[in-house]
């Protein structure tokens, strides 16, 4: 019989929620594509959904936005997770979108802002009606303004002052030939919810998201990796530190701490203190200007 | 996985009252706030020469509402304590937004409203108590905020109070809190506040730890729409996907599947990734194979036989409209998103616009216009399985589409079957209640069985009709022989018992008699449905909670049926193998302590005066 003792935890609740998410554009969309970059929330992101079909793969492929600044141990573990999943890749590359013309490159402020073209152009080539992100709400302030299901027109634009009201778990997902959805299944997730999961779940990571020992460089208050597609600065000078990565992204913009957490368990004690956001942290090209991630997101940036 | 628990705040209120601030300090004050957001807003406060880092930056996040200061959209934040995570919706205030506001606050367990100390209770901050007890969020903390622009006055806090509450009392609020404070300066946000030596309540945070969440959800009424198949030929397999929208689900359980009515029993329940399931129940993602090889999809809706749903196409809905290019007008047709159905519907009939501020109807209304509230009946092309949304949110809330431009253009709540699409037409009676000689009221007594209900309700009555007031018992055990003699145990079966003595009773109070009501009804929600029922038709209704402890009630066990039920012979014994479900806000409690029926009987007649 009923008693209060029927009650998830937090981290259940959110499980679920996510999975009620996925489901729901499996039943409801044609064409459904999942953002994957190999980095820790698109894993949780592909853990979650491989747990919602259970006992079948997920139905719907994964997309890797490639700015060609990748780190090598992110692409090989991209690669063999997309083989142990079962699952089809499709790689929507900016150097393709660099060689051909369609945008141009300035050397001084990274790919990530590239990005948005080769995700847009992805969507349109395979004709994608819904395309998951692994974005959160606590990221960042425009992203917390975010609904789960995203309208977007067929440039791929966000409207912030003109969302779709979200009731309940009752998701709006219609749009015309052209048009698509963008769907956020961990909206409600922390940094620290997510390594709580990865902990729980025995969750596969690139190896760094641990710590480790590697060649960095001091830039604008970041240590970045110095790897053959950083240019070095006359007064920069590499040195070889204990670190690892709260992001994975675009090499050239994506920072990494100090740490000597090897484990997730670990990680999840170093969060759990931490008094700096992961963006704040580690990814340069949100500190532009303060309405950056807005401007972006209007754009097309997922 | 993690033990704390998820608790889903809105917050609401006047442009200018103070929410992002609070909201700030709250993050601020729990140490949520990292260095370097805190840097940011130090900067841009200093930027525009604002004395203190402008909390409220923090929540702001779009262009437009940093440039205007107020908050257009739906922001979500989030902090946590050792014990919960919370997520809060941080809603605008503003009127042209309130459709923002209902879409923030749909999924909250609790509603933060704020209050302006020196302004009082506004129009807002009725509108918004109207729409949290429309969308059903159990708890309210009604925080009277900027205490220090009034002196920390405790004469203006209770003066805001008393009114709060008298606007309160015409809806359906269970829980009610008042917490004076200051989000400025964090008086009775996190920590307790020097200024108000006088406040003897907790903080808001320490509230917002302890309120009791949990027995929110419909764990009575077993509901799992069928939200997508999972097929696995290599394994044979046929699962059924989908998030339990009520009650509980056991392997073995017999279950009746709709709309086709077929019944089977469920073979096995899966959790995510194939995690044995032993109980599914209220917001789990599960998937469900059943013994049968039925045909059943996608909007499908498995129950128990003798607990369904509603099924049909004509609904009475209260709906809030979205739309700022079209107004609700009487037959026009849209799409309906309801649980996992989905099908057109037309609006039949606009039977009032309510005037949210004064609760007033307006039934020669003839559209809707934006964030305008009103009842609609509405007709499905295909049938609707459904309960009304105070029973259940799930099964009871929907969308409505716009089908060319895909806009969602309202949110509706069922309030039940639309009785004028049957040949059931309501007579008017020529006689009006204040021409009766007596003014009619409900007593409905609830408690364990044996905890003395019936002594006092007979004690009750005589003394009402030795006074010269029309009086009748209605006695749970006596119309069982009659009325209800049809009826079982069954939580549907006590449900239905509940409701059919709230009718009566209602009829009783209608024609100027006391209804003294004595009937265990275990079930908070039953108990709410038959106050709900009296206040709609306008009758007072007082609940009595007989609480007198279990063993206590044990020992007496007058008719033999405690001992039954320990030994085995009986099942679903409330106190036993059956839950009683305490009244929450009850309008009296009588224990044992209180002394005799005569004295409690006594205890009730002041009450009633």
């Amino acid at each position: 019989m009923a008693s209060p003792a029927y009650e998830l935890t937090h981290l259940e609740a959110l499980e679920a929620e996510a999975v009620h998410i996925f489901r729901e554009v499996a039943a409801t969309f044609e064409r459904p594509v999942l953002l994957f970059s190999g980095g820790k929330d698109s894993m949780v992101m592909l853990h979650v959904a491989a747990k919602a079909f259970w006992p079948s793969p997920p139905p719907f492929p994964v997309m890797h936005v490639d700015t060609g600044h990748n780190f090598d141990e992110v692409i090989e573990f991209r690669d063999r997770t997309v083989g142990t999943y079962g699952l089809r890749l499709v790689v929507s590359s900016v150097q393709d979108d660099i060689d051909a013309g369609r945008v141009v490159e300035d050397p001084k402020a990274g790919r990530n802002r590239l990005q948005t073209a080769a995700l847009l152009r992805g969507i349109r080539e395979h004709s994608f009606d819904a395309v998951f992100g692994g974005a959160r709400r606590d990221e960042e302030k425009a992203r917390a303004k975010e609904r789960v299901f995203s309208f977007r027109d067929e440039f791929g634009q966000w409207d912030p002052r003109n969302q779709r009201p979200e009731l309940w778990d009752l998701y709006n997902g219609r749009h015309r030939k052209g048009e698509h959805i963008r769907v956020f299944p961990l909206s409600n997730w922390t940094e620290l919810d997510i390594w709580q999961y990865i902990e729980a779940e025995g969750v596969d990571l690139p190896s760094i998201y641990y710590s480790h020992r590697r060649a960095v460089v001091q830039r604008d208050g970041m240590l970045l990796a110095h790897t053959r597609f950083l240019t070095l600065g006359e007064d920069e000078s590499p040195y070889e530190a204990t670190v690892r990565f709260r992001t994975v992204g675009d090499a050239t913009c994506t920072g990494c701490v100090e740490s000597t957490a090897t484990s997730p368990g670990e990680v999840v004690a170093e969060v759990a203190v931490s008094r700096l956001t992961e963006r704040g942290a580690t990814r340069a090209d949100d500190r532009i200007s303060e309405a950056g991630m807005e401007d972006r997101k209007k754009e097309g940036y997922f | 996985m993690g033990a704390s628990q998820l608790v889903r705040l809105a917050t609401a209120g006047s442009v200018d009252d103070g929410k992002s601030t609070l909201i700030g300090r709250l993050l601020f004050d729990s140490k949520t706030v990292f260095t370097d957001q805190l840097e940011a807003i130090e900067r841009t406060s200093r930027a525009r020469g604002e004395a203190y880092p402008n909390l409220a930056l923090l929540t702001d996040g779009l262009r437009a509402e940093r440039e205007q200061g107020i908050t257009i959209d739906v922001a979500h934040r989030y902090f946590a304590t050792p014990q919960r995570k919370f997520i809060i919706a941080d809603t605008p205030g503003h009127v042209q937004y309130t459709r923002n506001m209902v879409t923030g606050a749909s999924t909250a367990d609790l509603a933060l409203i704020l209050i302006d100390a020196r302004k009082g209770v506004l129009e807002q901050s009725r509108r918004h108590a109207f729409l949290a007890s429309l969308l059903g969020i159990p708890h309210l903390v009604l925080c009277v905020n900027k205490m220090d622009l009034v002196g920390w006055s405790r004469e203006r806090f209770e003066e805001i109070r008393e009114d709060f509450r008298r606007f309160a009392m015409k809806l359906q609020v269970h829980d009610l809190t008042f917490i004076p404070m200051s989000a400025l300066h964090g008086d009775n946000v996190v920590h307790r506040g020097a200024g108000m030596p006088w406040y003897e309540g907790t903080s808001l945070l320490h509230h917002l730890e302890q309120v009791h969440v949990a027995s929110d959800r419909n764990l009575i009424d077993a509901r799992f729409p069928v939200q997508y198949v999972i097929r696995e030929h290599s394994r044979d397999f046929r699962g059924y996907a989908g998030t339990v929208a009520g009650g509980v689900f056991k392997p073995g359980d017999e279950v009746t599947v709709l709309p086709s009515g077929f019944t089977t029993t469920v073979r096995a329940i899966w959790g995510p990734g194939g995690t044995t399931i032993t109980e599914a129940f209220a917001s789990q993602a599960v998937t469900i194979e059943l013994a049968d090889d039925l045909d059943l999809g996608r909007g499908d809706l498995i129950c128990r036989p003798g607990n369904r749903p509603h099924t049909g196409r004509d609904v009475d809905a209260m709906v809030c409209w979205f739309s700022e290019h079209h107004a609700l007008t009487p037959g026009a047709s849209y799409v309906v998103r309801h649980t996992t159905r989905e099908t057109k519907a037309e609006i039949r009939d606009l039977d009032y616009r309510l005037d949210v501020t004064t609760l007033h109807r307006d039934e020669t209304a003839k559209a809707l216009s934006l964030n305008e509230i009103g009842r609609i009946r509405l007709r499905a092309r295909q049938p609707l399985l459904f309960d009304s949304y105070r029973r259940n949110r799930s099964t009871g809330g929907f969308l409505l589409v716009d089908e060319h431009s895909g806009a969602t253009v309202a949110a509706g709540m069922i309030t039940g079957p639309s009785v004028t699409a049957s040949n059931v037409v309501w007579h008017t009676a020529a006689v009006s209640r204040t021409e009766r000689a007596t003014r009619g009221l409900t007593v409905w007594l609830t408690g364990l069985s044996a905890s003395g209900k019936s002594s006092v309700a007979v004690e009750l009555e005589r003394r009402l009709v030795g006074s010269g007031r029309p009086a009748y018992l209605l006695d749970g055990d006596n119309l069982r022989h009659g009325l209800n003699g049809n009826l079982g145990f069954s939580p549907a079966d006590r449900a239905e018992n509940v409701r059919r003595v709230a009718e009566v009773a209602k009829l009783f109070a209608d024609a100027g008699v006391v209804s003294v009501v004595s009937l265990i009804s275990p079930y908070r929600a039953d108990r709410e449905l038959a106050r709900a029922a009296h206040e709609a038709a306008g009758l007072p209704f007082l609940e009595v909670f007989v609480d007198t402890p279990l063993e206590v009630c044990e020992d007496r066990d007058p008719k033999g049926m405690y001992a039954k039920a320990r030994a085995g012979e009986i099942s679903g014994f409330t106190g036993v193998d059956a839950p009683y479900e305490q009244p929450e806000n009850p309008d009296l409690v009588l224990r044992p302590e209180n002394g005799d029926p005569a004295s409690m009987a006594a205890l009730i007649l002041a009450t009633l005066e």
